[in-house]
């Protein structure tokens, strides 16, 4: 994570940063009420007061690991939703929700695709909006002209992600650590997939994927109960049934160090390093996490940044996380350094990562760690926008209705020992696949 | 505010909120320390800011960068903790922290549960007179903000870009000059330099404590008096005008930098909120930006993106809340098979309908929708309020006008967006950038041809 930041003329991104929050009391736990409506769509509702606006978020089991063999179909499908629906245009729909005010947002990761509508409780403009997310959601048009302008502009994107050598090593990384499986990929695709892609194909997906029992529905705001069902009953009433997709396949781990050198022309060289980590619900996922924050997760404070940055000074930033996905997501080590520094830099960080997971965390740092997390909790649901984050990770992990509520007892009772234990068991640190993008690797010897 | 980036979050009809509009309670201590307090009681948060005035526009030549410099060394120590401390002691307290720097103002901040209030305000006041300066910190510091240089500006075509081409639009404004600085100015700085500046600008009579959460002003007030009560103000230097010179003519220049796609950045020379004659010019200004952006169905959307597909993305901005007069930005990406050349064209042939035709009544009325909206939408971060409110009184123009701004912009007719069109959005203010993309070198990766992830394995 970024700290000390300068927003010059990037606001954006700050904010963006600064609501990577990770935390957990039994303060103030907002009730998430659940329910299956009769055709099997799960919905969650919490009721909030005090602002006169209603959030709704759809999530769909139809990411990027969904793609199959044509990478970029499950984002550029979630992509075009909002360009034609029904008899409406993009300039019809896009006048529908901005005459009333709403915000309405797509997109794909890996695991999931979504769509988001913030609008103002006020019941015309409510109704109005709903209308147009429904038959955005559930009437997609892809039509030829849309579909050419908005495949370009894809292939645009992923042109421009060649003059960014950050963008480079996360790609490179992700291809390296996963191999053959469907999170190897990026979700926008490769130019060759997203080349070959037909609006027939996205017409197929979009059919197969967003169903009923493919989703799940978050609704969070000024709305009561009653007025929550109707809306998640007309929202699905436009979905067909369809089915609970196959579980994705784990990856395989190759066991093997590795180390890949990309040259590029930038000041500095971009360094990802890593293994892989677990997936959602694993029972580990507290030592993991809190572990985790002391290593690297936890900004100026964290073990990598104290050593790479506040000793020697050789980064902006560096960090570590642990991305739980539905089948094992990465554990990630990254940093950016002037090319001179970058074995220098990796190998502080690599050593901290030794370092750590053969002596575990102190007693002092596992306490401070605990303090920040309990004590932080409050922060990671104190608006309806962190709140409806929350809800749909906890909805479309399928992690238990209490996991709010018990957040901070499980925190409290993590210990060194279990730490250690879950440290040495995931992150062999014999095994990391490491990515250099930058003038500092080596030039290819081929 | 309107930072750009910011602007889905800005953007009203006559509407009463169910809750009321949040008041501001300002206070001010003896020595000068303004202290302003917005209640929200929905979460047992808040969130303290401090603000100064200095920023990057108020630095000279040779010494740019100086304030964002000065601010990443405001985290290294004071007499009474040792560096790293303050960061230590907020986390163990469950907060979030961080700075930032723009070209108006440096800015501090917490976010803590209710009760931790206090802790915050020691921190923040005992750096605000008692910042401990050392060769051994700055030394490494250095090095941390030169690498964030290279990563936010040297490494993006963009980012570079932008820097030259302010340099190229503003003459004397300090607004020219990046708010990271310029390279050679950054390593050139010294500890002597960061010393004096300082001691220059932090003071309690040049600062303003935000508090927006779970709180009662009147119990704010009373930490804020025993924590910051004690400290000395300054004699504050007074800053000179450094109005840009009249602009007499278009500027054009071309960038040429390894990159994939070509870009381009055009800005009208216009005034901002604080600096304009008639504050509805700055208030029509930001409708025309809502007209050409403001959404997907805005005209630039609309027209060039999906009508005439030159365009694979195009955007326009306005800063009200500058200090000094700024820009009426657009920049766009052309298509596949579109130059720079054409995409200018279309965006200044828009900025021709500005100045010669009325925008129409239902135009007009989706603007002001969305400003309705985006009120409260953005009601729904404490954070955000405080930001507006910081900005706002730190750049002159004082917090209150943050709650005007609703109904100025509900003010707007078609009339004085064409009046401001014709008036500022014309080639005698005009600066033209193009990035002209070189080739990378030989052997570089390329994204599009799938060839990640195949490089030197050892």
């Amino acid at each position: 994570m970024y700290a000390n930041s300068h927003v010059a003329d990037t606001p954006l991104r700050l904010i963006a940063l600064l609501f990577i929050f990770f935390s957990g009391t039994a303060l103030a736990v907002p009730e998430i009420e659940h329910w299956t409506t009769s055709k099997g769509g799960r919905v969650y509702y919490v009721k909030t007061e005090g602002l006169p606006l209603v959030d709704v978020r759809m999530v769909f089991d139809a990411g990027s690991a969904r793609d199959g063999s044509l990478f970029g179909l499950a984002s550029l499908t979630s992509g075009m939703l909002d360009s034609g629906a029904g008899d409406w245009d993009a300039d019809v729909i896009a006048q529908r929700l901005e005459r009333v005010g709403a915000v309405l947002g797509t997109g794909a990761s890996r695991d999931s695709a979504y769509l988001s509508l913030r609008s103002l409780s006020h019941p015309d403009k409510l109704k109005e909006a709903l209308e147009t997310l429904k038959k955005v959601a559930t009437q997609p048009t892809f039509s030829v002209k849309d579909f050419e302008r908005e495949r370009n502009r894809v292939l645009l994107a992923i042109k421009q992600q060649g003059e960014d050598p950050g963008e480079i090593a996360e790609i490179s990384f992700m291809k390296t650590l996963y191999g053959d499986h469907p999170y190897a990929h990026p979700s926008e695709g490769i130019r060759e997939t997203v080349e070959k892609l037909t609006p027939n194909d996205l017409k197929v997906f979009h059919r197969e994927k967003y169903t009923v029992r493919n989703s799940i529905t978050v609704v969070v705001g000024n709305i009561d109960r009653l007025a929550a069902e109707a809306l998640a009953d007309d929202l699905l009433s436009g979905l067909p049934e369809g089915e609970v997709l196959p579980a994705l396949a784990d990856p395989i781990d190759r066991h093997e160090a590795l180390t890949v050198k990309t040259p590029y022309p930038s000041e500095q060289t971009h360094i990802y390093s890593g293994v892989l980590g677990f997936r959602v619900n694993d029972p580990d996922t507290f030592p993991l996490y809190i572990g985790n924050h002391i290593l690297g997760g936890s900004g100026l404070v964290s073990k990598i940044m104290e050593e790479v940055r506040e000793k020697r000074g050789l980064a902006y930033s560096a960090y570590s996380y642990f991305l739980p996905m539905r089948v094992p997501g990465p554990f990630e080590i990254g940093l950016q350094t002037k090319n001179a520094s970058a074995e220098e830099a990796l190998d502080i960080a690599v050593r901290t990562v030794r370092a750590f997971i053969e002596k575990g965390p102190s007693d002092q740092e596992l306490e401070a760690a605990k303090k920040n997390i309990i004590g932080g909790f409050v922060l990671r649901l104190d608006s309806n926008q962190k709140l409806i984050s929350e809800v749909a990770s906890i909805a479309f992990f399928q992690r238990p209705l209490d996991y709010l509520n018990t957040f901070t007892q499980k925190v409290q009772a993590v210990t060194r020992e279990d730490i250690k234990r879950a440290f040495k068991a995931r992150v062999n640190p014999d095994q990391l696949k490491t990515i250099l993008v930058g003038a500092g690797g080596e030039k290819p010897s081929h | 505010m309107l930072l750009r980036g910011f602007r889905i979050a800005l953007f009203l009809l006559p509407f009463s909120l169910e809750a009321g509009e949040p008041q501001v309670f300002e206070f001010r201590l003896d020595n000068g320390l303004k202290v302003l307090v917005q209640e929200d009681h929905r979460a047992p948060v808040v969130v303290s800011q401090v603000w100064y005035k200095v920023g990057a526009s108020y630095e000279h030549d040779g010494i740019t960068g100086i304030s964002h410099m000065l601010e990443h060394m405001m985290f290294k120590g004071t007499q009474k903790h040792p560096p790293g401390e303050f960061s230590r002691i907020i986390a163990a307290n469950g907060g979030r922290e961080n700075a930032f720097t723009g070209q108006d103002y440096t800015a501090y901040f917490q976010m803590l549960e209710k009760s931790r209030l206090p802790v915050s305000f020691e921190l923040e006041a005992d750096r605000m007179r008692y910042l401990k300066l050392s060769e051994v910190e700055f030394a490494k510091e250095h090095q941390v903000v030169l690498e964030e240089r290279r990563l936010r500006t040297d490494d993006q075509p963009r980012s570079k870009m932008q820097e030259h081409f302010d340099s190229v639009a503003y003459s004397n404004s300090p607004y020219k000059n990046p708010v990271i600085g310029w390279p050679e100015d950054v390593a050139g700085l010294t500890l002597e330099d960061l010393k004096k500046w300082y001691g220059l600008w932090y003071a309690p009579n040049n600062a303003t404590l935000i508090v927006v959460g779970d709180v009662k002003p009147s119990e704010v007030l009373k930490e804020a008096k025993r924590a910051f009560g004690g400290l000395k103000p300054s004699m504050l230097p007074t800053l000179k005008s450094q109005a840009e010179v009249t602009q007499l003519g278009l500027r054009r220049m071309t960038m040429k930098v390894p990159a994939k796609l070509p870009h381009l950045v055009m800005g009208y020379k216009t005034p901002s909120l604080k600096t304009a004659a008639d504050e509805k010019e700055a208030y029509a200004l930001e409708v025309a930006a809502g007209i050409l952006d403001g959404g997907n169905s805005a005209r630039l959307s609309s027209r060039l993106v999906r009508g005439q597909q030159l365009a694979a993305a195009a955007g326009a901005s306005f800063d009200l809340s500058a200090r000094l007069a700024n820009l009426f930005a657009l920049e766009g990406t052309p298509v596949e098979g579109k130059t720079v050349d054409v995409l200018e064209a279309a965006l200044k042939e828009e900025i021709r309908h500005l100045r010669d035709e009325l925008v129409t009544l239902d135009e007009l009325q989706r603007v002001k929708a969305q400003v309705l909206a985006s009120h409260v939408f953005q009601l729904d971060s404490t954070f955000y309020q405080a930001m507006q409110l910081g900005t706002f009184e730190t750049v002159g123009l004082g917090w209150q006008k943050v709650g005007e701004y609703v109904d100025k912009v509900n003010a707007v007719t078609a009339e004085e967006v064409q009046a401001v069109a014709r008036k500022y959005l014309v080639d005698e203010g005009l600066t033209i950038a193009h990035l002209d993309p070189q080739p990378l070198p030989e052997g570089a990766p390329q994204t599009d041809d799938a060839a990640i992830g195949g490089g030197h394995v050892r």
